[in-house]
């Protein structure tokens, strides 16, 4: 599956290699990822736990759509998006994206696009609890 | 003849409600879906909004049996 949700703490390593398994081998060139990991500080406070909510069947569609995307804007041989959701500690992964092509810039420019749109087009919505135990949802992305 | 609406992350807990049925009859926007489900006549400025899982704008058409929702602006990633 080239878009996966995942309501449990993933390896990002082990995701990659079990995608890859089913590339052709020899096919690509370049492989590159990216890993979103969750932070324990925002806007100035100490965050000790998220919580990500999704929108089921729309947020699939919308990650799916990201990777039609990438494929038509580069030439790439495949993608794979893994997301978070549930509930989230400091230090465990909220995503991955990763491209195989056959050349690096392929691989780099779109791995970058894959992470850049999901962040503004797909429907996840983070609320942090705080030191204390008070709650906030996030209401920006960070720029980059 | 019914639209399902339902309601997420912040706004949902606002309201209260995560989904509802609401009667289609009359119905011909987004914008009159919000106003028969929230009893409010604006949709919010940083509100966002979906039809059949696809974005779309508050005066783009509903029909009976869509699934309409609202949301914030989305923190994924």
């Amino acid at each position: 599956m080239n878009v996966q949700i995942k309501a449990e703490s993933f390896n990002p390593a082990d995701a990659i290699t079990q995608f890859e398994a089913g590339i052709t081998g020899g096919s690509f060139g370049a492989t590159a990822s990216f890993v979103g990991t969750m932070r324990d500080f925002n806007e100035g406070d100490t965050v000790c736990g998220m919580h990500l909510e999704h929108y089921p069947g729309m947020t699939e569609k919308q990650l799916q759509e990201v990777i039609d995307d990438a494929k038509a804007q580069w030439d790439i041989i495949d993608a794979l998006i893994v997301h978070r959701v549930g509930d989230i500690k400091p230090g465990e992964p909220i995503v991955l994206t990763a491209v195989w092509s056959a050349h690096r810039a392929a691989a780099f420019d779109a791995c970058r696009f894959l992470m850049e749109a999901l962040k503004s087009r797909a429907t996840f919505w983070k609320k942090e609890t705080l030191t204390g135990g008070s709650e906030r949802w996030v209401e920006k992305n960070t720029p980059g | 003849m019914a639209i399902k609406v339902k309601f997420f992350a912040s706004l949902r807990e606002q309201r209260k409600e995560g989904v509802k049925e609401v009667d289609a009859q009359g119905l011909k926007s987004v914008s009159d879906v919000w106003e028969r489900a929230t009893d409010t006549t604006l949709i919010p400025a940083n509100v966002l909004c979906s039809v059949n899982l696809e974005h779309r704008e508050p005066h783009e058409s509903v029909k009976d049996g869509d699934e309409v929702a609202f949301f914030p602006p989305v923190t994924g990633g």
